[in-house]
């Protein structure tokens, strides 16, 4: 096997010209709210929400699927290309300039309530997709993009993700103990109260037993927990400072929905799923059958290929474009985004859910992550005694 | 004897003490383990590790 050049390696990846369209629809988003800002239209300023939960569901249904690989021998020439994280970097860049502006006619136009809603919706969702650029920032080894991963979760309040995705959801992936990890027949609305407060306090812990490990106190300014919510409350109180202190229900309530579209798309990706916990009390190691993966093309092109997430826990550092589709991963009917839109409906959910939860352990929803407290009602409905033992 | 550490979680890898409970015998030098070894955390590939500077 020969390593192929970055040249050569630039022809297996079909999405290449696609993926400037991650913050492309930034843009968009931005010159649809100008105009309805300065025309009047009020519908313009749900732009964002529109286009998420209507446009891009839509879209990938239309445009389908893209399970191509690249190949072994192109991985390492893809990942070193710039092109492709030069893309990241310029996102983080658009993400605070539209921010700002937000911020700035929140605070100093005239609005009616509903104008406020969709000007604050739209941030939302902006802040809240950006959680995912921060996302594959933050799992690099440079530098350079730690920090541009701490500054992209700046806007949403939620720099503690930094710490908690990578130390704490990597580890306990499928298993009981991840906050982050969607039990069956666990509601979303029950999932996002529980994930917020527990994947706070897990960052918490884990900052503090870091920093206790080298013999200092919790509240040291190494504390990476910290210095993200350091950098918020820099941004905020600028933004307030320049545009007024009418703001802060804006910055909150954007920072909430933000958060909340990111602990959707959290709900999606292991619903359900487990590790199998081993004789010496050990969890299995993650496989790919532990995340839920698509390959829609419209989805994986804004979301910078996380739905390629059986990969993606396999090789967290592996940069966007060279992760892979496994044939034999669990795959969802659609994109994440359509996904959400049915996590948002519980009994919808299930009903599409857990049946594919119960074919992928072969009938036998005993070896499957349930919630507490359902698992008779589960096993009533899904019995596993016709699954014979082994699966 | 070096130590190394996964980028994504945090688990280290000491070579001076292996990973007996694995079959990797103490002092097994990070070249030796097979390639598809992954984290025992997080599942990263041996690919996600990093040399820690000893101190």
């Amino acid at each position: 096997m020969e390593a192929l050049s970055i040249e050569q390696a630039r022809d297996y990846d079909h999405k290449r010209y696609l993926w400037p369209m991650g913050f492309g629809i930034i843009l968009l988003i931005g010159a649809l709210t100008s105009v309805g800002l300065y025309a009047g239209m009020t519908l313009f300023l749900f732009s964002a929400p529109l286009i998420t939960y209507g446009v891009i569901p839509l879209m990938d249904w239309l445009i389908g699927k893209d399970s191509a690989n690249p190949p072994e021998e192109a991985l390492a020439a893809l990942e070193s290309d710039p092109y492709y994280r030069w893309l990241t970097y310029i996102y983080v860049g658009i993400e605070l300039v539209f921010f700002a502006f937000l911020a700035y006619v929140v605070g100093t136009f005239q609005l009616s309530w509903l104008e406020w809603f969709g000007l604050t919706w739209t941030t939302g969702i902006l802040t809240g997709v950006s959680i995912n650029t921060a996302h594959e920032l933050g799992h690099k080894k440079p530098r350079l993009e730690r920090w541009l991963a701490m500054i992209a979760l700046a806007p949403v309040a939620y720099g503690h993700f930094y710490v908690e995705h990578n130390k704490g959801h990597h580890r306990r992936v499928a298993t009981p103990q991840d906050p982050a990890s969607a039990r069956m027949g666990e509601s979303f609305w029950r999932f996002l109260p529980r994930t917020m407060v527990l994947s706070v306090a897990s960052a918490w812990r884990i900052e503090k037993e870091r920093l206790a490990r080298k013999g200092k106190c919790a509240f040291s300014s190494d504390n990476e927990v910290l210095q993200a919510w350091a950098m918020t409350a820099v941004l905020w109180f600028a933004l307030m400072a320049a545009f007024g202190t009418q703001l802060l229900p804006f910055l909150v309530l954007q920072a909430f929905l933000g958060a909340s579209l990111l602990e959707a798309v959290n709900y999606v990706e292991h619903y359900g799923l487990l590790r199998r916990k081993m004789d010496n009390g050990r969890f299995e190691r993650v496989q790919p059958a532990h995340s839920w993966n698509n390959d829609h093309i419209v989805t994986n092109v804004f979301l910078f290929h996380l739905q390629r997430h059986s990969d993606h826990h396999a090789h967290p550092t592996r940069r966007y474009q060279a992760l892979r589709h496994f044939d034999d991963a669990p795959e969802l009917p659609t994109g994440y985004a359509g996904m959400i839109l049915l996590a948002y409906v519980p009994w919808l959910w299930f009903r599409v859910m857990d049946p594919r939860v119960v074919r992928h352990y072969r009938g036998d929803i005993r070896r499957a992550n349930l919630q507490p407290g359902r698992e008779e009602k589960l096993l009533a409905r899904y019995p596993a005694a016709d699954a014979a033992g082994e699966g | 004897m070096r130590k190394w550490q996964c980028a994504v979680c945090g688990f280290i890898y000491d070579e001076a003490e292996g990973l007996p409970e694995e079959g990797i015998a103490p002092g097994t030098r990070w070249e030796d383990i097979p390639d598809d070894w992954t984290c025992p955390d997080c599942g990263a590939s041996k690919d996600d590790f990093e040399m820690v500077p000893t101190d």
